[in-house]
């Protein structure tokens, strides 16, 4: 069973609005939607005074009623909270937390060095430029590269080509 | 044709739509306007399409459609059209589509280009859905691009290899001569991939992880050049130079050095360094700290170095951040088996965590805190977690009933402390406690000889201040019963006695039959012990009375045991005194499983005197009507687990009290048995539910060789639902001497057949080993 360290990252805002999502498993697109709508209910009814770690259970297999070998029995949910918008990794349950949100941050600092103080909107109109940020920086679900002033180097020359 | 509208128009009115059925009116205009214009096959605005059809996806609108013309433009010149084009290709396609085979050849093209970008976004696209197939094509060309001299695509290339190997895992030696020199890198991203290429593959094959090992002295200067070194602008995060690639050689070094002397040992010194010198004021450290605490605890550490571990886990429970606390508190969980007295130190700790907000927090918490109770904390333990559970959420009130009674009895330091115990856990958590805890407890109660009189005292108390909570009502109606004589005659040594007239007592047993609170269990009981006071208090008329009412009682259940009795006071009076004698020691022995009792038609008058033995020891029997089944005299009844839905079947005993109760349990069944490897499964019926079954799976290894890293999983069809738990460990031990296991739950409404396929994956002798099986010879009881 080839299982990544990242199975999917998603952005989205406080309505369920899906901003982005990038997936690095195969799913079908109504296991995507269904995902999509429990992590959306699972994150935005916790606070500040919970962590920003969720392990999810079986109740997913259930929510998944399909003929298929379930693939969730070890992941949780990272995710951090920035403004109206939720920046959600799902990942193996026995990877780093702190990591990973260290990684969260990074990626959110370099959208905004990239947008010059990013909001929703710029996500919208741009989803396509966030892609290649996200590429720039995970590949095959894994990070792939840290440094943001190498990582804004390559985007200002991508857009150059355009 | 009018050029078709831009991307942000686009976006722009879509959001200006104010219902849904707006949204979803504009879309299906847009969409039938594209559609037009592909069939148009228009190449200038084809990206512009390409990249609205792709947002209106993003929306969660369908856009197979799409897919064709994706590959279009990646076939095209332009980077522009290239870039949409394998976006699209990465949101629209998956490898179960046929039509992304199309790629293949475009990805070889794109992965020799002269430009770096489109080498970059081919490769990029590959790593993230490429198939098995295009896997294998293209593999020569990233193990090409793998020893490349530009960095920038050596790093695509080093994780485009991992989701090769992932994929094929056969192709890994393709690699190997490509990772000789990765690990001299200068470049920080070139090395970060690398070592995570270099995980993948030592996680994959331990041929590789042996060969690997002679890299460990390498990694270690690296890392050590990362602490040592100054400030370094590009890869600094609030000051701590590349804390991504310190994580990461951190886990590789935990893959390599684990059951290896040497390895671990040269390791050592670094591990202590990083762990002493890194600094915690922000998440950034810690994320460091963790990642050692974690390596050290894996590999073949001394025991300084553990000890060292667990005070940086008990101090991250002192850490502000409830990320830290519950990072620490995660990891003490897998420690505490292994390293139980240096956890044993951070105890007060891990208690001061069971109030904290957070679910999550405070049920670690509250695990740990159970895995460390023993006999020389007990007391103080318990105080904590009955304070706890009190005032705990009510999901966490039965586990935490279940735990204390478990660490009560095992480390009881005196009877009467015992029974207090309980009685506490009864009146706050009463309703929360499980079906099985009440025989458990009244077992319990009977092997306590000398405090009969002191538990039936306070049980009556606690009667008297409430009667919602049912096992309480349970376990103090039959131990009234039982011992009603000592609570009327005021003898107590261990407390004030009280005075209680036989009266009192019985008017507290005959309101729990009409209160409404009482469920009909319940009523069983309390109509139980009224008859067993027959013997035990002078007023039998009365009691007489209250059994002859029953008998014309709406209750099924109670009906017939009020007739049973009552034929017990005309035909069979001299032999009540004998049947309502006390109840000897139980002895107690483990139960599994449910059982249903068929009713064996005993012949009153025949069998009365019959002194037929009751079931042998291992047949569980059920408790609930069984209190009056003493005659055997030898053999000792055994606990069961009461079964509140099914009281009818069991009925109608008391005329077989001296009968033999045969029981046909659901037989439990050999799912798999293969290469030593053999699957049981065992079968109960969830209380609440009657469609949901539970089945126990117990796997156990008959190999010379322990198998590791066990999972099982198990599918069901379409008009089942399946939920599988955690199971009890991941190693099965071998030559039969332990088994794993795992409870699955089944919701069957419409009461199928069951079918299920169940999927095995474990490691043995260092080679992993895949199993798939149908399960198909479920006996019908079980899903009936």
């Amino acid at each position: 069973m080839t299982c990544t360290k990242i199975r999917f990252i998603l952005i989205q805002n406080r309505a369920g609005k899906t901003r982005l999502a990038k997936w690095y498993m195969q799913f079908d697109d109504d296991e995507k939607q269904k995902l999509i709508e429990e992590v959306h209910a699972v994150v935005t009814v916790r606070d500040a005074k919970h962590t920003n770690f969720v392990e999810v259970h079986s109740f997913l297999l259930t929510a998944l009623a399909c003929f298929s070998l379930s693939l969730f029995m070890n992941f949780k949910i990272i995710y951090r909270r920035y403004a109206g918008l939720y920046f959600c990794i799902c990942v193996d349950v026995t990877d780093n937390n702190l990591a990973y949100l260290e990684g969260i941050h990074n990626f959110v600092e370099v959208l905004n060095e990239y947008f010059h103080n990013v909001c929703e909107l710029d996500l919208v109109f741009n989803f396509y430029k966030v892609y290649t940020v996200v590429d720039e920086m995970f590949l095959a679900g894994e990070i792939r590269e840290t440094s943001q002033t190498k990582v804004l180097k390559q985007l200002l020359m991508l857009q150059s080509l355009e | 044709m009018p050029a078709p509208i831009r991307l942000r128009e686009l976006i722009r009115t879509i959001r200006t739509a104010r219902t849904q059925a707006e949204e979803r009116e504009m879309i299906q205009k847009e969409c039938a306007a594209i559609r037009s214009s592909f069939r148009e096959e228009d190449n200038t605005y084809r990206c512009r399409n390409v990249a609205k059809l792709l947002y209106m996806h993003m929306l969660g609108y369908p856009a197979h459609f799409g897919q064709l013309e994706c590959l279009k433009l990646i076939a095209s010149q332009k980077f522009t059209d290239k870039r949409i084009g394998y976006l699209g290709a990465m949101l629209l396609l998956d490898e179960r589509q046929d039509v992304h085979l199309l790629m293949t050849n475009c990805i070889k093209n794109d992965l020799n280009h002269s430009t770096q970008y489109v080498q970059g976004l081919a490769l990029c696209t590959l790593g993230c859905m490429g198939s098995s197939e295009m896997c294998r094509d293209l593999a020569g060309e990233v193990e090409k691009l793998l020893k490349t001299s530009n960095s920038y695509l050596r790093k695509k290339a080093a994780l485009c290899a991992v989701h090769v190997i992932r994929k094929v895992p056969e192709l890994m030696e393709m690699f190997l001569p490509a990772t000789k020199n990765l690990l001299s890198e200068k470049n920080h991203g070139v090395l970060h991939t690398s070592v995570v290429l270099l995980t993948e593959m030592c996680e994959r094959s331990p041929d590789m992880l042996t060969h690997f090992r002679k890299l460990v002295p390498q990694l270690v200067r690296i890392l050590k050049n990362l602490i040592m070194s100054g400030y370094s602008p590009e890869h600094d995060v609030s000051g701590i130079s590349d804390p991504f690639l310190q994580v990461r050689i951190l886990r590789l070094l935990r893959i390599l050095g684990k059951s290896d002397d040497d390895s671990s040992e040269a390791m050592n010194d670094i591990l202590a360094q990083v762990a002493t010198n890194t600094e915690t004021s922000k998440n950034v450290g810690n994320a460091i700290l963790y990642e050692t605490v974690l390596t050290i605890m894996d590999i073949k550490s001394e025991s300084g170095l553990r000890v060292l571990a667990i005070n940086i886990l008990g101090r991250f429970l002192l850490n502000n951040d409830k990320n830290i606390r519950y990072v620490a508190l995660t990891s003490l969980l897998k420690t505490v088996q292994t390293d139980h007295n240096a956890v044993q130190r951070h105890r007060s700790t891990i208690v001061d965590c069971l109030k904290d907000l957070d679910v999550s927090i405070k049920r670690r918490a509250m695990e740990l805190s159970f895995a460390l109770v023993n006999g020389n904390n007990i007391r103080g333990m318990m105080k904590e977690l009955l304070y706890f559970l009190d005032s705990c959420d009510p999901d966490f009130k039965a586990d935490c009933a279940s735990g204390v009674f478990l660490a009560a009895e095992k480390y009881a330091p005196s009877k009467r402390w015992h029974i207090d115990t309980i009685m506490r856990v009864l009146t706050t958590a009463g309703s929360y406690v499980r079906d099985d805890s009440v025989p458990n407890l009244i077992q319990l109660i009977t092997n306590s000889v000398e405090m009969h009189a002191y538990t039936v005292q306070r049980l009556y108390k606690a009667l008297l201040d409430d009667i919602s909570q049912q096992p309480l009502v349970q376990v103090a109606s039959w131990c009234i019963g039982e011992y009603g004589d000592l609570l009327v005659s005021g003898q107590c040594e261990e407390e004030e006695p009280i005075q209680v007239t036989e009266d009192e007592v019985l008017d507290v047993l005959e309101g729990l039959l009409v209160s409404n609170l009482s469920a009909p269990v319940t009523r069983g009981y309390s109509l139980t012990a009224i008859m067993k006071l027959s013997t035990r208090f002078s007023s039998v008329n009365r009691i007489k009375k209250v059994v002859s009412i029953y008998g014309s009682s709406i209750d099924v259940e109670l009906q017939q045991r009020a007739v049973e009795y009552n034929a017990l006071f005309k035909k069979y009076d001299h032999m009540r005194p004998a049947l309502l004698e006390r109840m000897p020691i139980m002895e107690k022995t483990a139960t599994n499983g449910p059982t249903e009792i068929v009713q064996t038609n005993g012949e009153t008058e025949s069998s009365a005197l019959d002194s037929k033995h009751p079931p042998s020891i291992t047949q569980p029997t059920n408790q609930a009507n069984d209190l009056l089944d003493l005659l055997g005299g030898n053999d000792v009844p055994v606990i069961q687990t009461a079964l509140p839905t099914k009281p009818a079947s069991a009925g109608g005993e008391l005329l077989d009290l001296l009968g033999d109760l045969s029981l046909s349990g659901i037989p439990p069944m050999t799912a798999y048995n293969k290469n030593g490897l053999k699957i049981e499964f065992t079968f109960e019926r969830s209380n609440p539910n009657p469609n949901i079954s539970v089945i126990t799976i117990h796997a156990s290894n008959s190999t010379e060789a322990d198998m590791t890293d066990f999972v099982f999983q198990a599918a069901v069809p379409k008009t089942f639902q399946l939920q599988l738990l955690s199971p009890s460990s991941n190693i099965v031990p071998a030559l039969n001497q332990g088994s794993v296991t795992q409870v699955i739950r089944v919701l069957n409404p419409q009461k199928q057949q069951l079918r299920m396929r169940i999927k095995l994956t474990y490691t043995l002798k260092g080679a992993p080993v895949q199993d798939l099986a149908e399960v198909n010879n479920f006996p019908p009881q079980s899903w009936q």
